[in-house]
């Protein structure tokens, strides 16, 4: 994991975080949308909140889809899951919600929960090739891999 | 009555964004590393390999089923049952079908994290 790893993995966090936000406070302002009224979803795009919202999460596609071609879908989900922690805070400290035990409680168990997958490999897949950057990562899995095979092995023939 | 349509409706979002999910992963994975092929081939050929490739496809279709799925569930079901319901079920599914579909080791670390993020997005949004 490089640094512009992590900044791509931060962008995930911070554009999903911010885009859902955005669209959110614009939403309120257009009003409800329905399927008898779909023109109102015209109305809804011209809002500066919600065109900004959906840049920022165009902005999020992008980079979930790059970290997507580096790292693990089980480590991508997890380490950008700050995102809800991210928002709670925002309401908390910016928009003065009250913020309950029990949410702050949930706070705590994705925090540890992001700390828990931020602490193994990005990458444990193998067959692709294409990921010139991180071979080291590959080849070091790889070799755990063969270890664990190696071992399953050995008990089936016990 | 209204409850059963909401979590069927429920249901059908983590499905679709498990899915929709897997087969992005899958995708990028064929394409490779976005950062490694800009450098050599040009921003041009990452986003044309992408848009040309059949899962990134499929996974765009799937997002959008979640996304209008969700729509629906919205309208059945209060959105502090419906939001937070389907965001931690889709960590765990995705989690699952990472493992099969995706071989990726999903070792203790990665459960604990799945659940304990899961159980946080719950108590979150509940």
């Amino acid at each position: 994991m490089t640094f512009r790893k992590y900044l791509v993995l931060a962008g995930v966090t911070l554009f999903a975080a911010a885009g859902d936000a955005m669209l959110s406070h614009g939403m309120k302002q257009t009003g409800s949308i329905s399927l008898n009224h779909l023109q109102g979803v015209i109305f809804a795009i011209l809002n500066p909140w919600v065109a900004g919202g959906i840049l920022l999460l165009l902005a999020f596609f992008a980079t979930y889809m790059t970290a997507l071609s580096w790292a693990d879908l089980t480590y991508v989900l997890p380490s950008t899951s700050l995102g809800y922690v991210l928002l709670a805070l925002v309401a908390r400290f910016l928009l003065h919600e009250h913020v309950s035990p029990l949410r702050w409680f949930g706070i705590a168990l994705i925090t540890s929960g992001v700390g828990f997958v931020a602490g193994g490999p990005a990458l444990t897949e193998h067959g692709h090739e294409f990921a010139e950057d991180s071979h080291a990562t590959e080849v070091g899995a790889g070799s755990h891999l063969l270890a664990k095979d190696a071992r399953n092995g050995a008990r089936v023939e016990l | 009555m209204k409850g059963m349509y909401t979590w069927s409706a429920i249901l059908v979002i983590v499905f679709a964004s498990v899915v929709g999910d897997v087969l992005l992963a899958r995708a990028m994975k064929q394409v490779g590393d976005v950062g490694a092929l800009r450098r050599r081939a040009g921003l041009g050929v990452v986003i044309g390999r992408t848009l040309g490739n059949r899962n990134f496809m499929l996974g765009v279709l799937a997002m959008a089923v979640a996304f209008f799925s969700l729509l629906f569930a919205l309208s059945w079901g209060d959105v502090s049952l419906v939001a937070p319901a389907a965001a931690s079920l889709t960590f765990i599914g995705n989690a699952v079908a990472a493992k099969i579909f995706l071989h990726e080791r999903v070792d203790r670390r990665r459960w604990i994290a799945a659940s304990l993020v899961a159980a946080g997005v719950a108590l979150l949004a509940g």
